[in-house]
């Protein structure tokens, strides 16, 4: 791209086209949606976290006046277990259809185990109560230590480890290791040796809308949903692939979502939904309750990492070596691939190594939460490079910018990096008044660095000119953040006219070719490479039109400020985008472009953020008075929802890093599955969080976008615990950072 | 020819070696090329990674073009929340 390119409309910050439905209350989100014939659907979950299912009963709960549907597993298509046997017990598919509807064992409390369909949500609840199941509980496996211990009971009997040779059953679903170079020769070198031991506590991505859908059948087979989700293509393939449904019989109308932070990635209750509609003839309504969110929805789970790293008197690292592990919930697939490749990619290193264990465990089954498995490797080395800093007498930023990964840097997880802006964003971060502004008493001050990849996946767009020449952009990606908004501006762009004559549709699955989820911080630089496309393709028309009216070649047609002219000939009046819309149907037809892509050249991103604590002694409580978040996002194409997307990822990390944690019982019983027990913060417990973009233009994107959704959840819990470090002196290792065990260190201190 | 750099995890199906010379001008002809020196090693590759070309990651990669100095890197393959 041209960095020197001079835009109209990208980085300005006009009004969300969605944001008055959403503020006044009109927009509607999942479980808005209502048709005359509909039932509700309940879902009945298991109270242990481990157990044989022996038998279940349901003639009480058919009998009882109003229920229409009542199905267990046994009404679901059995697909995946052959395949997966065939393959050591690992098989994707068999792992999603197990999750949302348990077949011969539960493998966490809340686990589904039957579901009911009835006149009304009263009679489905009580429904519920009447089914009999009969249990064989077995001993949980509740924790990475009791996962890995030899002997200990095992979630899976057929489970191999995939990534060690000649491995049996074991909680252990994946062993992985990357890196390059030989750590032990680095540390032979270093001068300073730091290595510690690090875990985290299951969190929940805190999305405030609960799952919800509607789903509706017909005798032909054709089925339809409303759904939340970040993918309606998602939600019609997995249900499509659990239900063994042709694809092109299921349309999924996507509803607003009311955050989904990764965690609405995958499909609960849909298939269910489908089931109980074909079996009762009827519309089914299903909306989870908050406890069943945080029982049964993937959280991010709990980590364990030991991590070591050695650098010379003069602050170069000289080796960085990791052991993840990661709880996956009861089928393995966490984030713990990702937490490898991340740990160490925010700088050069010689010799570097990560090693990985998923592990499985009896809690819900993981899902994506923003950057997944990042923050938690950034935990872990960002505070050792703070206590680095400290032992070297180097400023921490100093320090990590003697360290920084730039271009031509070989990074830890293989490749050499294209153009990125590390060092950039530390470099504003270090300027910043922030860094340099004066502390009071009990009060400290953190920095630390994150990294993610970003994605570019396929998208599908496509742009209609209206008879009255404004446009509309079919756009098939659910908005989450304020994709609307990005996409129209760039559209905008494009055409040179106004962004109040462009509408954004989130398009159904029928209505739109194939998107991938909203996810992995790529609608704007992915889905928005589409819609440039997709107007390259009507501005090519256009010109022809133009050039078809004026009798001329189309190559003499330009396209600018919203308008065709006629190269070398300024007394023809130029044809605007209304007037040749006005005449599409007299010069060949109705005009639209499409664009799909695999979007190629995705721009890594890089954030730094700085957190100001303090700490009360006395009780323990930790306060962020203060926060700064510095990134990178290529070009911010809406910079107010690129600032939104940095202020919520530092929200979301200061909860992680001060409040939230699944608390269960010694029988793996979730103790605090709402928000009053889980207390993520809220608008009163952090201060204004300050904000700095910066742009290094991504080359492989026509305005240079880098995703930026990600990357701010991944500095904060190192800030903050390196801010709390600096306020008390104690280094804490152990996940939350909550009042008694704030206290419980300093009291540590004081005894020392 | 490229210089192929395999995961560790994979190093075992491919003679211990990390760093392959292979020649081929794409993603499609290397790993047909790696399958025929290590039968096997091809289906691993085409089943679930991702390259990096010269620095460029592509998650879903067959036909894309690798030249004659191109550095190839074989990843795992992420996606986001």
């Amino acid at each position: 791209m041209n960095e020197d390119k001079k835009f109209r409309w990208v980085g300005t910050r006009p009004v969300r086209p969605d944001g008055i439905d959403k503020v006044t209350g009109r927009a509607n989100y999942g479980a808005d949606f209502a048709l005359p014939d509909m039932l509700w659907g309940k879902v009945l979950r298991s109270p242990h976290a481990h157990a044989r299912i022996v038998s279940i009963d349901l003639k009480r709960a058919r009998a009882l006046e109003g229920v229409l549907a009542v199905i267990t597993a046994e009404d679901m298509p059995d697909l995946f277990s052959e395949r997966a046997q065939k393959n050591g017990g690992h098989d994707d598919s068999n792992d999603l259809a197990q999750n949302v509807m348990a077949r011969g064992k539960v493998f966490y409390h809340g686990h589904a185990v039957a579901a009911v369909a009835a006149t009304s949500s009263v009679i489905a609840t009580k429904a519920l109560d009447l089914i009999d199941v009969e249990y064989e509980p077995l001993p949980p496996v509740l924790d990475i230590s009791s996962a890995t211990a030899p002997g200990g009971p095992l979630i899976h009997e057929d489970r191999i480890t995939q990534g060690v040779e000649d491995a049996g059953p074991s909680n252990i679903a994946k062993k992985v290791q990357l890196g390059h170079g030989d750590p032990t020769e680095g540390f032979e070198l270093a001068d300073e040796v730091i290595e510690h031991e690090f875990t985290t506590r299951p969190v929940h991505q805190g999305y405030i809308e609960p799952h919800a859908c509607l789903a509706q059948t017909s005798p032909d087979g054709r089925v339809t949903l409303w759904a939340s989700s970040q993918g309606h293509f998602m939600v019609r393939d997995y249900t499509a692939k659990l239900l063994d449904i042709d694809l092109s019989l299921i349309q999924v109308i996507p509803a607003e979502i009311g955050g989904g932070f990764g965690g609405k990635t995958t499909v609960y209750l849909e298939p269910l939904a489908v089931m109980l509609s074909r079996k009762s003839g009827r519309s089914v309504k299903m909306v989870m309750s908050r406890e069943e969110v945080f029982r049964a929805s993937g959280p991010t789970l709990g980590t364990r990492i030991k991590l070591k790293l050695g650098a010379t008197r003069d602050g170069v690292f000289t080796a960085g070596e990791a052991t993840l592990h990661y709880e996956a919930g009861p089928f393995g697939g966490s984030s713990v691939m990702a937490g490898c490749m991340t740990i160490f990619a925010a700088y050069g290193f010689p010799h570097v190594r990560s090693t990985g264990y998923d592990v499985m465990v009896n809690k819900p089954k993981g899902a994506a939460y923003r950057a997944p498995g990042a923050p938690m490797a950034a935990f872990a080395l960002e505070t050792v490079i703070d206590e680095m800093a400290e032992r070297l007498k180097i400023d921490p930023v100093d320090l990590r910018l003697r360290n920084a990964a730039k271009e031509g840097t070989l990074a830890s997880f293989g490749p050499r990096y294209r153009r990125i802006g590390c060092v950039e964003t530390l470099e504003a971060l270090r300027d910043h008044p922030h860094y340099s502004a004066p502390l009071g008493p009990n009060q400290g001050r953190g920095v630390a660095v994150g990294f993610w990849f970003n994605a570019g996946l396929q998208s599908s767009a496509g742009v209609i000119l209206n008879p009255d020449g404004t446009l509309t952009v079919l756009s098939g990606n659910p908005d989450i953040g304020g994709s609307r908004a990005s996409l129209a501006l760039m559209a905008a762009e494009e055409f040179g006219i106004d962004y109040d004559q462009i509408e954004v549709v989130v398009a159904d699955t029928q209505s739109v070719g194939y998107n991938d989820v909203t996810g992995g911080s790529r609608v704007t630089f992915a889905t928005g490479m589409a819609v440039i496309e997709a107007a390259g393709d009507v501005i090519r028309e256009l010109r022809a039109r133009a050039a078809a009216i004026w009798e001329v070649e189309a190559e003499s047609v330009v396209w600018e400020q919203g308008e065709a002219r006629l190269l070398g000939d300024t007394a023809r009046a130029p044809l605007s985008l209304a007037a040749l819309a006005k005449q599409a149907g007299r010069t060949g037809g109705p005009i639209s472009g499409r664009a799909a892509l695999t979007a190629r050249g995705v721009g890594m991103g890089f954030g730094a953020h700085i957190c100001d604590v303090e700490v009360d002694p006395e009780t323990g409580r930790v306060e962020v008075i203060r926060y700064t978040a510095v990134q990178d996002a290529g070009r911010a194409i809406h910079p107010s929802y690129v600032e939104g997307q940095m202020q919520g990822g530092a929200v979301q990390g200061i909860g992680w890093a001060l409040n939230e944690e699944y608390v269960f019982d010694s029988d793996g019983r979730l103790e605090n599955p709402g928000f009053l027990d889980y207390r993520i913060p809220v608008t009163s417990d952090v201060p204004m969080i300050d904000t700095v973009i910066v742009e290094v233009a991504n080359p492989n994107h026509p305005y240079g976008v880098r995703g930026v959704g990600e990357v701010p959840i991944v500095p904060p819990i190192p800030a903050v615990v390196n801010a709390v470090h600096a306020a008390t002196g104690v280094r804490y290792r152990d996940l939350p950072l909550s009042p008694p065990k704030v206290l419980a260190g300093l009291a540590v201190q004081s005894d020392d | 020819m490229a210089r192929v750099v395999l995961p560790q995890a994979l190093t075992v199906r491919a003679g211990g070696q990390s760093e392959h010379e292979v020649e081929g001008r794409n993603v499609r002809a290397l790993v047909a090329a790696l399958e025929a020196r290590f039968p096997g090693l091809g289906q691993e590759l085409e089943g679930r990674v991702a390259v990096a070309i010269d620095g460029e990651i592509f998650n879903d990669p067959m036909l894309e073009a690798v030249g004659p100095d191109s550095e190839v890197h074989f990843l795992p393959r992420v996606g986001g929340g």
